[in-house]
């Protein structure tokens, strides 16, 4: 890549006909305790109560839940699904579900579902300013972020089980239960300070 | 083998560690054997639940000796598939559903795969599948060429090449460790010389027989795992290119992105677990060769003696075709007056490789190149090496 690849930074599109992988614009994953913001590594505390501000600042914030926390395939996701309407309620947020990564004619709903194949017009249809990718396997994740930022000003937040994802705006790793609700504390700690 | 027979098999008792331990603190013991032999050993300790062979020269022994292993119970399933394009469609659907697979090819046999390949990258398909490379060209060969690998270069596969087969040995099993990483979890190939490798017999320093690398988890994959008997049963990764229209196309593009990603996602296991995309000796040398496979072997010698001579060489072994180690060569490059690329091809996709990273290209040198099968004396590295100073 260029020398200015360093330099790029994931932030609130639209970027353009097609939004390049962030990971092959030089941004690097989060180690263990740490998280990223618009492409640049950070402790997971700072960009817990960026998560935070983002969502109360949004006119429009929905979550987007996916198959990994609509079924419960792994111990703790009960727990982690619970954490996350506390979280929407906190916030006021929706929730849209991605139920599964399938593409469908002629197309979906998107005043009731989001599809990872064009996760843009669930956006456009609800004019969602901010919103929550969580569950969501992280190939679909990933390739739905990169079509939110080419086509959408909507700001992208990653809810990862895994190791994160370098195409959100702001992106948790390694993410429980415990980690959804330190996120409502902070919303909650943010709201009575207004 | 009788059904009552392979009935009786008692499953080997091997203690399940992770990749570091078995690595870098796991036993070992010193074993003379042939590159497939190595391949073997190396499945033995991968715990691996499926292999599917079909013959192809110089690949059989090894996925014949794969087989030994269903027999000594190392392997839950193992069958030979109607051909090549057969078997790669079926290490797919295997990985598809979650287990951890291996096959091997080579040669005619890759090219008759090929469209596998590309489709099991598109699949987030953590598949180790080994080729032992041959000629492909008509007159027809089954000597030793690398010619394949450049028809490899984009199909998406994460690429290792082995000089040796401690290479061999080390670089299957973790291929296995990197493929499977969440935000990897890309196919990989490991590349031997036909024959040079796979026939030849050397010291090899092995793991020893108590312990396997720990179990593939699929549910912590980036795809869900084909499973027909828990819900919701058809988590399909059905195409979606079927429509004519900009969605369809942005989303075909922005998967094919995330393919990219992945492989660049590699780099870093590849740092852990290989040591690096490269190893270099001799960083400051003025004249540096730059090859992989078993041209770094013949590269060895030739540094040697061009050392007698008062001629000081160095050596970048790219162990990583892709990711390629861009940043690597093009730190190693800046010091170096002339870069020599010798190959077991005739396209040199090597040369060409490095030549693409490198703004002042004119010093790489694409020689040596031997193909059809033949070998690469050192003495023709070594003159290569003698231009440079003359």
């Amino acid at each position: 890549m260029t020398a200015n690849v360093k330099e790029y930074r994931v932030v609130a599109g639209p970027e353009g006909y097609l939004a390049p992988s962030a990971a092959v614009m030089g941004v690097v994953l989060p180690e263990k305790g740490e998280a990223l913001i618009e492409g640049a590594i950070v402790p997971e505390e700072e960009a817990i109560n960026k998560i935070a501000e983002k969502l109360l600042a949004a006119n429009n914030p929905v979550f987007f839940p996916g198959p990994s926390i609509l079924w419960a395939w792994k111990d703790g996701v009960l727990e982690k699904a619970a954490a996350l309407k506390r979280l929407a309620d906190a916030v006021g947020a929706k929730m849209i579900p991605m139920p599964d990564y399938r593409p469908k004619y002629p197309m979906i709903n998107p005043a009731t579902e989001i599809n990872p194949n064009h996760p843009n017009l669930t956006i456009w249809h609800n004019k969602i300013d901010a919103c929550i990718f969580v569950g969501v396997h992280c190939h679909y994740a990933n390739m739905a972020l990169k079509i939110v930022r080419a086509g959408t000003s909507c700001y992208t937040i990653a809810l990862c089980g895994e190791v994160g994802h370098e195409d959100a705006m702001i992106s948790l790793r390694d993410v429980k239960a415990t980690t959804i609700d330190r996120i409502t504390e902070a919303v909650k700690k943010l709201k009575g300070g207004a | 083998m009788p059904e009552a027979a392979v009935n009786a098999i008692t499953k080997p008792v091997m203690r399940e560690v992770d990749p570091s331990y078995l690595f870098n603190e796991a036993k070992r013991e010193k074993v003379f054997i042939t590159g497939s032999e190595a391949v073997k050993e190396a499945l033995r300790r991968a715990n691996v639940s499926i292999a599917i062979s079909y013959p192809i020269t110089p690949q059989s022994e090894s996925m014949h000796l794969v087989g030994d292993l269903y027999a000594e119970g190392c392997l839950e399933e193992y069958f030979r598939g109607e051909n090549e394009f057969a078997v790669m469609s079926a290490v797919a659907g295997a990985s598809m559903g979650g287990v951890r697979v291996f096959t091997a090819t080579g040669g005619p046999g890759t090219l008759r795969a090929f469209e596998a390949f590309p489709t099991w990258s598109g699949g987030r398909l953590p598949i180790v599948c080994a080729f032992m490379t041959r000629g492909i060209n008509s007159p027809l060969t089954i000597q030793p060429d690398t010619i394949e690998m450049s028809f490899m270069l984009d199909t998406g596969m994460l690429m290792f090449h082995a000089e040796n087969s401690q290479d061999v040995y080390d670089m299957i099993l973790k291929a296995f460790a990197v493929t499977e990483q969440v935000d990897v979890h890309i196919p990989a190939g490991v590349y031997i010389d036909g024959f040079f490798v796979t026939h030849t017999r050397g010291n090899i320093n092995i793991i020893t027989e108590d312990v396997k690398l720990n179990a593939y988890d699929p549910y912590s994959a980036p795809v869900p795992v084909m499973d027909m008997e828990n819900v919701p049963v058809r988590q399909m990764r059905d195409p979606f290119v079927m429509k004519s229209n900009f969605i369809s196309y942005d989303a075909h593009a922005a998967w094919q992105l995330e393919i990219s990603a992945a492989a660049e996602r590699a780099r870093k296991y590849i740092k852990k677990y290989f040591g690096g995309l490269i190893e270099v000796e001799n960083p400051d040398a003025e004249i540096m060769i730059m090859t992989s496979g078993t041209a770094v072997s013949q590269s060895r010698d030739a540094i040697v003696r061009a050392k007698e001579e008062g001629i000081n060489v160095g050596l970048v072994k790219i162990k990583s075709i892709r990711p390629f180690p861009t940043e690597e060569i093009r730190q190693i490059a800046k010091k170096a007056k002339w870069i020599i690329v010798p190959e077991f091809n005739k396209v040199g996709w090597m040369a060409k490789e490095i030549k693409s990273i490198i703004t002042d290209n004119d010093k790489v040198i694409g020689a040596p190149r031997v193909f059809g099968g033949m070998t690469m004396p050192p003495e023709i590295i070594l003159a290569e090496i003698r231009r440079c100073v003359e």
